[in-house]
């Protein structure tokens, strides 16, 4: 049983944001994270390494560097690594970026008894779509908002977060899963020795000539020019006027907002 | 013929998916029917909502009070709940069938799970959590005016463009994007629940709303995932986007979480019809279930009266409730972003405010 | 020349920063106050691998030397002290085994010393010996008929001492030696006779639990012993320079924190109109506390880089630390000072590292002792 588990690696929107003049991103200025819902599904995956001792593997697109962040995946626990890495992918969307990644998987082997995690979605675009558009073009079936799931032989039992409750849904694999950050997963801390030994863990690196004779890989299904969404234009939204600072921080003042907001009948 | 997305002649109408749960019609239903109709007009195209359920061709009318020229009503036994494989199958069916231009979908849970999966198999994009919805061009110039920073003077428009103009956050809402699809058909887009603003109900148009059958066939082979079972969590729901307040407490409640939680409870009784949220510091703490999560990568809220106590105002924080039409914030440091977008701010330790805060609206409610 | 980290050691001071940050952090006001032991962090340190730096992977290690333990114990300084004293400390006695020890004796203790959770300690100092180690009073009389030392005596302000399940004592096999009959054994906390004494109150560093340790007639089996009789000299001094560097990592993080935090708040807090940071003497300051703060940090992973390479190192040892130490207080003195008012107020935690940083000049040697030390090497006795 092999795990492959999809990761982004992605700007930390939480840190500092630079927006050049044109109202695109300055992604040089930002810091690189991994997405935190990919670090739930990787480890939901290393837990059922733990149980089973099945092959879990990191895949990642994106561009060289993005290796740094497989190595820290590797230090965490996974067995191997591959980087979907080539100028013709560039500028996928979601569309493209599922057809890459369905080829480089379906290239590497999806046995019977395998299964794709995903996380649910990444924290620069929160489209949520990679997933499902992985499982549509490979054929197989999907659950998605998984807080936890149960692994018997080849059935799983997944609960599905609704945003009013949950549903539990059996799946055969293979299957696809993408999981949500939930405190149950909080992902386990790379180890010293698990660093000592990254770097001599095996990483395959699948570019265009290693992809090309797959059938889901066409030039008009893949990168900017295969994708079917464009960016018709960005922009950063204005800011709000500015308020009132009430002073002081006592009674007063604590009286004074509420007759503020009975004035404006808020209250 | 066989369909071919690319064939963008041959598509025509918006269409709206109308999610049910349990047979029931849900408000992101009516909030997408109501948008839909202002696309419709701007195109001068038929609003079709599109129900997928068992027996729920009773239900299908109501949507029309919102808008929709008719409904096309999917019944099957495999179609009451929710399965990705079921719902996939009949809505591509059916779309490959009749052609839309536009679908929408609610960005909710069940919408982001199969928008993906059909606009794959349609071929086709799909625009994920969109909060804005154009296809007027000169309405789109006019929201950038209104909502963007961007300088449009030596900006030249296509103004007979007729794409869906999907607009939605990016990189935690620093930045907005606008997405075409200008080569595929349907253009697909899942909207965010609780954005778009729902029109007042009209029995007469619902009463003329135009109800089709539409049959469906599907095979056990067809699926692949069984519900074993629904559940509705019994811990309380906390409905962010239905409250007319909200109290959100962040990292400011750190030194005595439990108290902070409870004070907050406190103020939204003290306000009523409120509820309690936070930012994402107390919901990746573990001091708050990930349903209270208000900003980015949680609701977008727009209530009447938003109070952040010990919240900073981080960018993702304020991207899901600086809409709110009043807000009150309570922070010790004077220099917190959230006091740039407050409409009311007090500088002092949330401990010691929030108490005389909740006698001071009581007293004021009292005072009435 | 190069001064980058490797790309493992880059990993490692990620994931202590990341552990410091989740797990330290969050704790460090409270055991400040408590002046509790945080055995749960202590067994997470365990399970990522932190108390194993320095001893080989096949007794349980994690590897690595020197430099990984200055790149661990400095980013868990920056947001705990307490934390940061306790791993420091505790890889004095795993190290020490694993140099000194017999193979039985490093099967049986080093892999639970490691990734087995259990916290070492290493116990030298006595009432009446401090600075002066040859001092030391406390007895181990080998007896012939059950080939078992018998130790009797005591020590004092002990570190994890009161925790710690394996340490490594000194004590005079031989008293008409002095010195030269002062040997180490490795002594575990349930062999009858061990007790713990008094556990301090603190200035600083709270969390690290210094106790005082009581032994009366305690049996320590003859295998026990770490290296030959009379060694015990030797292998404290040798310790104590590793220990040093341990320190000097210690002052370094408090420091690299400190300057972080007055950067920080220099810009955020405006006064007259504009933030502080605007203002000349805050620039000059931050400067000062930025350029000895990288002063320190190059002599501390040099120290480092010295002893990794098997270089003589004792001297740079001592001037790491003395420098380290003498600067962490100076950084946090000042970025206290930045702070004004608020500095002063436990909301922050700028005055438990002004008072933690304050032990780093007087543990593991004072500033004055290593002055003593450096003199010596430096003009000759």
């Amino acid at each position: 049983m092999r795990i492959y588990v999809c990761v982004k690696q992605v700007p930390d929107t939480s840190g500092v944001v630079a927006v050049n003049p044109d109202g695109t991103l300055n992604r040089a200025s930002m810091q690189t994270i991994i997405n935190h819902d990919d670090l739930s599904a990787m480890e939901q995956a290393l837990r059922l390494k733990d149980a089973t001792g099945c092959q879990v593997t990191a895949v990642t697109m994106g561009p060289p560097p993005a290796e740094g962040m497989l190595r820290e995946l590797l230090a965490m626990g996974a067995d191997d690594a591959v980087l979907i890495s080539a100028r013709e992918f560039g500028g996928s969307d979601t569309f493209a970026t599922s057809q890459i990644i369905s080829a480089a998987i379906t290239h590497l082997g999806l046995g019977e008894e395998d299964i794709i995690f995903c996380g649910r979605q990444a924290i620069d675009g929160d489209t949520a779509q990679v997933g499902p558009q992985i499982a549509e073009k490979m054929d197989i079936p999907q659950v998605t908002y998984c807080a936890e799931l149960e692994k018997n032989g080849n059935e799983i039992i997944v609960k599905r977060m609704l945003e009013d409750g949950y549903m539990k849904i059996k799946v055969q694999t293979p299957c696809l899963i993408t999981c949500i950050k939930d405190n149950e997963f909080v992902p386990r801390y790379m180890t010293v020795n698990g660093i000592n030994d990254c770097y001599s863990k095996p990483l395959t690196v699948l570019d265009f000539e290693a992809l090309k004779d797959e059938p889901l890989i066409e030039l008009d299904t893949i990168g900017l020019k295969g994708s079917p969404t464009n960016i018709f234009k960005s922009f950063t939204p204005p800011l709000k006027g500015v308020g009132i600072m009430l002073e002081g921080n006592g009674k007063e003042t604590c009286a004074d907002l509420a007759a503020r907001l009975l004035d404006k009948h808020l209250i | 013929m066989a369909f071919n997305s690319s064939d963008i002649a041959a598509f025509k109408d918006i269409w709206v998916f109308c999610e049910q749960r349990e047979g029931k019609l849900m408000n992101t239903d009516f909030e997408l029917i109501s948008e839909g109709r202002k696309l419709a007009d701007e195109r001068g195209a038929k609003l079709v909502g599109v129900l997928l359920g068992d027996n729920v061709e009773g239900i299908a009318k109501e949507l029309g009070g919102y808008g929709a020229d008719k409904v096309i009503v999917c019944n099957h036994p495999e179609l009451k709940v929710y399965t990705t494989d079921a719902y996939a199958k009949v809505l591509c069916d059916v779309a490959m069938d009749k052609k839309p231009e536009v679908i929408l979908l609610g960005a909710t849970n069940i919408g982001r799970d199969l928008g993906p999966r059909c606009a794959a198999r349609l071929r086709t994009g799909l625009t994920a959590d969109c909060t804005h919805l154009d296809i007027d061009m000169d309405n789109y110039v006019e929201f950038l005016e209104k909502s963007s920073t961007l300088d449009l003077s030596n900006t030249k428009f296509d103004m007979e463009d007729v794409n869906l103009k999907q607009t939605r956050p990016a990189f935690g809402g620093h930045l907005m994007a606008t997405i075409i699809c200008p080569r595929f058909r349907p253009c697909m887009s899942t909207v965010r629940p609780g954005v778009m603003k729902k029109a007042p109900f009209d029995q007469a148009k619902a009463d003329a709303c135009e109800i089709e059958m539409y049959p469906v066939t599907i095979e056990k082979s067809d699926l692949r995932t069984e519900v074993l079972e629904v559940v509705k969590e019994a811990k309380q729901l906390v409905d962010l986007i239905g409250a007319e307040v909200i109290v959100s407490v962040g990292r400011g409640i750190s030194k005595d979480v439990e108290g902070g939680i409870e004070l907050a409870h406190q103020l939204a009784d003290a306000f009523g019809n409120a509820v309690v949220g936070g930012s994402r510091a107390t919901i990746d703490s573990g001091w708050l279930s990930a349903d209270h999560q208000v900003g980015q990568t949680g609701k977008t809220v727009h209530p009447k009266i938003y109070v952040a106590l010990g919240i900073s105002g981080a960018i993702q924080h304020k991207a899901g409730m600086q809409d709110s039409e009043l807000i009150i914030a309570v922070n010790k440091n004077e220099n917190a972003p959230i006091f740039d977008i407050a409409d009311y701010g007090i500088v002092g330790d949330l401990f010691k405010v929030v108490p005389m805060m909740v006698e001071a609206i009581k007293e004021a409610k009292e005072s009435k | 020349m190069d001064f980058s980290l490797t790309r493992e050691q880059e990993l490692l001071k990620k994931v202590a920063a990341q552990f410091a940050e989740n797990e330290l952090e969050p704790v460090a006001a409270e055991l400040d106050k408590t002046h509790v032991f945080p055995v749960d962090n202590f067994k997470k340190m365990a399970e990522v691998g932190f108390t194993g730096i320095g001893v080989p992977r096949e007794y349980g290690g994690t590897g690595g030397g020197a430099t990984e333990k200055v790149i661990a114990v400095s980013e868990f300084a920056r947001k705990c002290m307490s934390s940061a004293a306790i791993l420091s400390i505790h890889l004095i006695a795993p190290q020490a085994i694993a140099k000194y020890g017999t193979k039985e004796q490093k099967e049986k203790y080093l892999p639970r010393l490691t990734k087995g959770g259990e916290l070492g300690a290493f116990a030298l100092t006595e009432p009446n010996a401090g600075s002066d180690a040859g001092s030391v009073q406390t007895t181990a009389i080998f007896d012939p008929e059950t080939n078992e030392y018998v130790l009797n005596g005591g020590k004092c302000f002990i570190s994890g001492g009161s925790r710690a399940s394996v340490l490594v004592i000194f004590a005079l096999t031989d008293p008409s030696k002095g010195l030269r009959g002062m040997s180490a054994l490795i002594v575990e906390n349930t062999m009858p006779g061990f007790s713990v004494g008094k556990i301090e109150e603190k200035m600083g560093i709270a969390g690290s639990e210094t106790a005082e340790l009581i032994f009366e007639d305690v049996r320590v089996p003859a295998e026990n012993l770490l290296g030959k009789e009379g060694q015990g000299f030797k292998i404290a001094m040798q310790a104590l320079d590793g220990a040093r560097i341990g320190v000097g990592a210690q002052a370094l993080g408090v420091a690299k924190e400190a300057v972080d935090l007055a950067v920080k708040y220099s810009h955020e807090r405006v006064q007259f109109g504009k933030p502080i940071s605007a203002l000349q003497g805050i620039q000059w300051y931050i400067a000062d506390m930025a350029t000895k703060t990288e002063a320190a940090e190059t002599l501390v992973y040099k120290a480092a880089w010295l002893e990794d390479t098997g270089k003589p190192f004792s001297k740079e040892a001592a001037m790491c630390k003395l420098n380290a130490a003498e600067n962490a207080r100076f950084v946090t003195n000042l970025a206290l000072q930045i702070h004004g008012g608020y500095g002063f107020m436990k909301d922050y935690p700028l005055e438990r590292m002004y008072r933690d940083a304050k032990i780093t000049e007087i543990y593991e040697g004072t500033s004055e002792i290593h002055k003593v030390v450096i003199s010596r090497a430096v003009m000759g006795k």
